[in-house]
């Protein structure tokens, strides 16, 4: 392992023939054996930002290197380091389990191997279905054959894309505790969402995608510290023109045409924050700034996003 | 070249067929003895003989070529339409797989199977005629030339086509008429002078008569032409294959 990133995107831009511009130069560093999820709404690009980087559509520009091998000059080196688990449920529908996941593995230039075999479709609690046609599965079976077949040539970089559309609650757990196994095997994991529940849950690092453009890539450490700060907002007596200087160290902000005062604290470090609650109420009082009602509230990840998700829309 | 991933799609498309090993097997051995009953049997007795050759052993090789080229082009076209249809083509796309070991694999396999149906229906018509093969080594190349040339144009069909229809539409509006009239079942001296000229545009004419040929001795052109315009029509089919991925078209976008 070393401190190269296993997949670099390089100013990737990708146009189809009519017109549409899916992807505007995206920048990306994938770190080995993380999880990175891609967030963005329907449309965004995440789909085709993964279909570039597997081989699946051409870009218009830029390029990809996988461990170092660029994507389309050296596509077999590229190509063999990856599994990809699509959105759409398809497959073969008259072949059994064994013999699809089996094919995979082949198709993928790895000679055979039961052993290996078993050992995924047991992961993936398939074992009992592997006779059985895949017609006859249930859709979240389905899904769980595509990721066995991701998985049968034992790639290194597993793409997961949108892994738990459609899925059942129990299901999308289960499938969580399968990604964080394949996590600690060694695999990098590459996942789409549009369920910040799956991003908070699972993921090391988040991007957010907007229009084909990468509007943020941050640890999921620092969005949930965005997400742990909280707002006072402090209904006034009588409105306020401006925020009194005696109340400036409070980084203070006015609302709802100075009938309010809001103030931001964070809620992840207690002590010092509650001193500043009650030190900003002292001041208010030193300043006869009277309130009659107050309350408290929380920024979610969903609000972060969906307000990056709309600027400038 | 990547033979492991090669390997495994011919298997897999081999073994999709020997799924419906029924309808690919019985099916022509069916048709093939139908046509013995009503052209060798029924009005082939009227017919004495074409060139010094039994009606009945004249129309062996254009049966022969008939289920080459129909069963090529079928083979070929629903082995690649059928993942791009279901959208498992992405696995074939993202593996470490170039396009044209993609076509060795998806052509070899239809090429395989059409042979193997073409060797079929000599078989079959062995229990109605008796014939002979004079040339068996060039009767063996035009057979694989054949196989290969239209497995890469049902190939082409199978990319191009968006729907079904279409997939139907080039056998059934072209392929098979131009069989027909290509002179499976007559030579084309018995036609009016007019006609022998209008005939000699349709390939089909030049792949009949190059295999009648390797039987009889016999043929309505030159062998020398028959294969010079089977390598032709290769080549063309592979340089359309060139062109279809240069282009990423309908695969790729």
């Amino acid at each position: 392992m070393s401190d190269a990133p296993v997949i670099a995107v390089e100013r990737l831009s990708k146009a189809y023939a009519g017109g549409f511009e899916a992807l505007k130069e995206i920048s990306l560093e994938i770190r080995h054996g993380e999880i990175f999820a891609l967030l963005g709404p329907n449309g965004a690009g995440k789909t085709t930002l993964i279909s570039v980087i597997c081989g699946l559509v051409n870009a218009t520009s830029g390029r990809v290197l996988v461990d170092g091998h660029d994507n389309v000059r050296e596509f077999r080196a590229a190509r063999e380091r990856i599994g990809l688990v699509p959105q759409e449920l398809t497959n073969e529908a008259f072949t059994t389990v064994w013999d699809t996941v089996s094919f995979s593995r082949g198709l993928f230039g790895k000679g055979k191997d039961p052993a290996h075999i078993e050992k995924v479709l047991r992961s993936l609690s398939l074992w009992d279905k592997r006779h059985n046609r895949l017609i006859t599965l249930s859709g979240g079976m389905k899904r769980r054959v595509l990721i066995a077949k991701a998985l049968a040539h034992e790639p290194e970089i597993l793409f997961l894309d949108e892994p738990t559309a459609g899925v059942d609650v129990e299901l999308r757990r289960d499938m969580w505790e399968v990604v964080r196994q394949l996590r600690d095997s060694g695999v990098t994991i590459i996942l789409t969402t549009h369920y910040i529940e799956e991003a908070e849950e699972m993921a090391d690092r988040i991007g957010v995608i907007r229009r084909g453009e990468l509007v943020l890539v941050e640890e999921k450490q620092a969005l949930m510290r965005k997400l742990g700060s909280k707002e006072l907002t402090l209904h006034l007596r009588e409105p306020l023109e401006t925020v009194p200087g005696s109340l400036a160290r409070h980084e203070l902000a006015l609302a709802e045409e100075g009938h309010a005062l809001v103030y931001t604290y964070d809620a992840n470090v207690p002590g010092e924050d509650q001193a500043g609650i009650a030190e900003l109420l002292a001041d208010l009082e030193a300043a006869g700034i009277g309130f009659k009602d107050l309350h408290t509230r929380q920024s979610s990840l969903e609000e972060i996003f969906v307000s990056l998700v709309k600027e400038t829309a | 070249m990547n033979l492991q991933s090669v390997k495994t799609l011919y298997q897999a498309e081999m073994a999709r067929s020997l799924r419906t090993v029924l309808q690919s097997i019985v099916s022509p051995v069916i048709s093939t003895s139908l046509y013995f009953v009503v052209f060798g049997a029924a009005i082939g007795t009227r017919i004495s003989e074409v060139n010094g050759v039994s009606y009945g052993a004249f129309i062996v090789p254009g049966l022969i070529m008939l289920m080459l080229l129909t069963q090529s082009v079928s083979n070929a076209s629903f082995g690649i339409f059928f993942p791009r249809f279901s959208g498992s083509i992405y696995e074939i796309l993202s593996a470490p797989i170039s396009y044209w070991e993609i076509v060795i694999g998806y052509v070899g396999a239809a090429a395989t199977k059409s042979i193997i149906l073409g060797l079929i229906v000599l078989v079959t018509a062995r229990l109605f005629v008796p014939y002979s093969i004079e040339h068996p080594l060039m009767m063996v190349l035009f057979l694989l030339l054949t196989a290969v040339t239209f497995s890469l144009l049902g190939f082409i069909i199978g990319i191009w086509a968006d729907g079904f229809e279409k997939l139907q539409l080039v056998p059934l509006l072209v392929i098979t008429p131009l069989t027909f009239l290509g002179g499976t079942f007559y030579s084309i001296d018995m036609l009016p002078p007019f006609w022998q000229a209008v005939t000699l545009v349709n390939p089909v004419v030049y792949l009949v008569s190059g295999f009648r040929w390797s039987f009889y001795g016999i043929s309505d052109v030159s062998p020398v032409v028959s294969l010079g315009m089977i390598l032709l029509f290769l080549t063309v089919a592979l340089v359309v294959v060139e062109r279809i991925f240069r282009t990423g078209y309908r695969l790729r976008p």
